[in-house]
């Protein structure tokens, strides 16, 4: 895989199928529904246990808008994902182009998705700074790679935005 | 602040007009009906200190979290609190080092906006009394 800014554009070319995949697993990855300690890490609370009635105020109305913010992230980094659809085959070698413009909310989906992933696993921190990890042996060393991959991404994307 | 209009009277060079605003600081703060002869210059309506003195004892503070990465974070803090880069890594490398770091103190709905803003990019941030 090769990544390079081009005019507004963050570009991914030669992306193998494998790679592939992982991106456009990020909104599925993103959604912390049906896992608990995933969606209590993405709508954490604002205060600790004493102030309850602020963090009852918070879930009515503050959580919403949450849910609706990460949603449109998770919308705008699908729709760009859609340069992807296709059978296996097809995705080899393929160029995913991003407009610099969406750069926060891949920002934000890659975030939420790393989160998911990481709370889902319950990755440690030594685990997750192990960055010379491999080989990839089972699910859970996959979901490791995958959260170094898009973190990989957000470190390009990040360093892209600085520059421009 | 209540009252209809915020005035702000031009005295340099041009003759004395009015230029009537919408709510906003609190700059001028007149009735809407007051006579324009009983005004020679300025006021200025400073905020009482009454009410934010007793707002004053909540802090925004940011958790440490093993998987936002650092740059992220650094970005995130200067544009949510507008600080330079230099003050901004040196809240990252506190809440990475000690594992969290006072970002900001001061009224409680502002402390709550800026919570709010934080917890939209995904960052362990809380509101603290300080005391």
């Amino acid at each position: 895989m090769e990544i390079r800014r081009r005019k507004n554009q963050i570009e991914m070319a030669e992306l193998d199928p494998f790679l592939a995949e992982l991106l456009r697993q990020i909104p599925a990855c993103a959604n912390p529904d049906a896992a608990p300690a995933a969606e209590e890490r993405i709508f954490s609370l604002p205060a600790n246990g004493t102030e309850t009635e602020l963090c009852a105020e918070w879930k009515v109305y503050v959580e919403p808008e949450l849910r609706r913010l990460f949603q449109t992230a998770t919308q705008t980094v699908a729709g760009d994902l859609e340069q992807l659809n296709g059978n296996e085959k097809n995705l080899a070698n393929r160029t995913l182009r991003i407009p610099v413009k969406h750069a926060d909310a891949w920002l934000n989906a890659l975030n939420q998705a790393r989160l998911v992933i990481a709370a889902k696993n319950n990755f440690t921190e030594t685990e997750l700074n192990d960055h010379l990890h491999s080989p990839i042996g089972s699910r859970r060393d996959l979901s490791l790679f995958q959260v170094n991959f898009y973190g990989f991404l957000q470190e390009f994307i990040l360093r892209e935005m600085e520059c421009s | 602040m209540r009252a209809a209009y915020v005035s702000i009277f031009l005295m340099s060079v041009e003759p004395q007009r009015e230029v009537a605003w919408p709510l906003t600081a609190g700059i001028a703060i007149l009735p809407k009906d007051a006579p324009l002869s009983t005004i020679g210059a300025p006021t200025i309506e400073e905020e009482t200190d009454a009410e934010e003195a007793l707002d004053i004892p909540w802090q925004v503070v940011v958790h440490n979290d093993p998987v936002n990465l650092m740059s992220y974070v650094t970005m995130v803090f200067q544009r949510v609190f507008g600080y330079p880069r230099d003050k901004a890594e040196k809240h990252m490398l506190e809440v990475h080092q000690n594992g969290r770091s006072i970002l900001w103190s001061g009224m409680r709905e502002r402390a709550e906006l800026y919570v709010q803003q934080l917890h939209g990019y995904l960052l362990l941030a809380t509101l603290e009394k300080t005391c």
